[in-house]
């Protein structure tokens, strides 16, 4: 209740994992750590589907379905009659732009 | 395969230069008062997509061939973080074009990624200029490059740099990045210097809004609006890890609650003579504004550096019904009590 955010779309395959450590690296939520041979998730529900880690990944042990954790993009597009997933978020374009930070 | 965001075509082959290599920019460390009034524009919105660096290679100080080289984004505010970190020291910044969005952004959409770091290294003739085969990204650059597919496809190797510019002394000085420099936070100044363009945002609807309350039922109701508003712009930024609930729609609704009080307690006193019919007038805040403050703070969510696609997918489900449910039933209320009113009943 009250957490939404509990499950996301990332799946790990440690048996294709050979420990680079690639995904320790860009993922900025700390979800991975180096584990025995092999990484391990240790924090799975901090995930923010950004994707970084799967990019990085130079044998594919990670897969997310990453896109745009953001609510104004989503209801635009499903406001628009457009897919939700369909993840164009209005940074970058017109008015309506979303994340006005530097991250 | 990771499903890309937002750019569908993502060449597989980088296009052969043509013509001249790219000359070579001189940049400093210094930010002058105009760079702040720019970054000051950049935090309100005005002329949103105009705060750009022209994408190329920059000469930082007095670099050799073995001086490093910083990739970053062609916005300012990214530019000029990158570079005011650096002061004081030599090297390269490669600035990317990422058509004036900053790095996270872009890296989301694939603006900054492994397609233009490629195409920048070759246009820029990086291989020329530097000898050695590094080239530093920022950490938040990475959901969009693959650093494997940029050594295969230009010879450079990538590393990725701390999250926060400021960083990169220590990162430099100690040749890697601690745990630390790797967790991406949100402190209370982070989320603030958002909030100047939440508000620009919602200003002009709440402005119209505001007006409209007013006619219809008098100045406290327009004083409401926009305190919903400035809820949930400003003070759900500001508030927001204090607020119970992880769910930013029900934090929104607790905050917008909390402030709907006074304006309740005030209908109170206001209608107290007429009783019973008092009561919808007394509630109408409660209802009307939590759902206002609510929505803005879901729409909070693309601006912070941690929610899902899948959890604000399921927030959006489940309370925008909700909200929509609330400012339905509070709007009935104030009109059955504006209509008795008129018909003098209250």
């Amino acid at each position: 209740m009250f957490d939404s955010y509990r499950e996301n779309t990332l799946r790990y395959n440690p048996e294709r994992c050979f420990g680079c450590l690639r995904c320790t690296e860009v993922c900025p939520h700390g979800v991975f750590a180096e584990g025995d041979r092999r990484v391990e998730v240790v924090r799975p529900e901090e995930c923010m589907e950004c994707g970084a880690c799967a990019r990085n990944c130079p044998v594919q042990a990670i897969k997310v379905q990453s896109g745009v954790g953001c609510a104004w993009a989503m209801i635009g597009a499903a406001l628009r009659g457009k897919d939700m997933d369909s993840g164009t978020c209005g940074c970058g374009g017109e008015e309506g732009s979303c994340c006005g930070g530097e991250r | 395969m990771v499903s890309q965001p937002c750019c569908q075509s993502r060449p597989e082959a980088v296009p052969p230069v043509a013509g001249p290599v790219q000359e070579i920019r001189t940049t400093d460390s210094r930010i002058t008062p105009a760079d702040r009034l720019d970054h000051f524009l950049a935090r309100f919105g005005v002329n949103r997509m105009g705060h750009r660096v022209e994408p190329g290679l920059y000469r930082l100080g007095n670099p050799t061939p073995d001086s490093p080289v910083f990739a970053s984004a062609n916005y300012t505010l990214s530019f000029d973080a990158l570079r005011s970190a650096l002061a004081g020291r030599d090297g390269y910044i490669l600035v990317l074009d990422t058509h004036g969005i900053n790095v996270w952004c872009a890296a989301g959409k694939g603006t900054f990624g492994t397609d233009e770091i490629v195409r920048r290294i070759t246009l820029t003739g990086l291989a020329s200029v530097v000898r050695h085969r590094t080239l530093i990204v920022p950490q938040l650059g990475a959901p969009g490059v693959s650093a494997h597919e940029v050594l295969r496809r230009s010879g450079f190797s990538v590393e990725y740099g701390p999250v926060r510019a400021s960083d990169l002394p220590e990162y430099l000085a100690i040749g890697r990045a601690t745990p630390d420099m790797r967790r991406v936070r949100f402190p209370v100044a982070d989320r603030l210097v958002l909030a100047p363009m939440e508000l620009v945002h919602a200003a002009l609807s709440t402005a119209a809004g505001a007006v409209v309350l007013y006619l219809l039922a008098g100045l406290p109701a327009a004083f409401g609006a926009v305190a919903a508003v400035l809820a949930g712009t400003v003070l759900f930024p500001a508030l927001l890890p204090f607020i119970p609930t992880r769910d930013f729609s029900t934090k929104g609704l607790i905050l917008g609650g909390i402030v709907a009080l006074p304006f309740s307690a005030a209908f109170v006193m206001e209608t107290a003579a007429s009783g019973w019919a008092g009561v919808p007038a007394a509630l109408a805040p409660l209802l009307l504004m939590p759902p206002a403050t609510a929505y803005l703070a879901l729409n909070f969510t693309g601006s912070t550096p941690f929610t899902s696609r899948t959890g604000v997918k399921k927030e959006i489900f489940r309370y925008v019904p909700l909200m929509a449910g609330m400012a339905v039933l509070g709007a009935a209320l104030a009109a059955v009590f504006g209509a008795a009113h008129l018909l003098g009943a209250v």
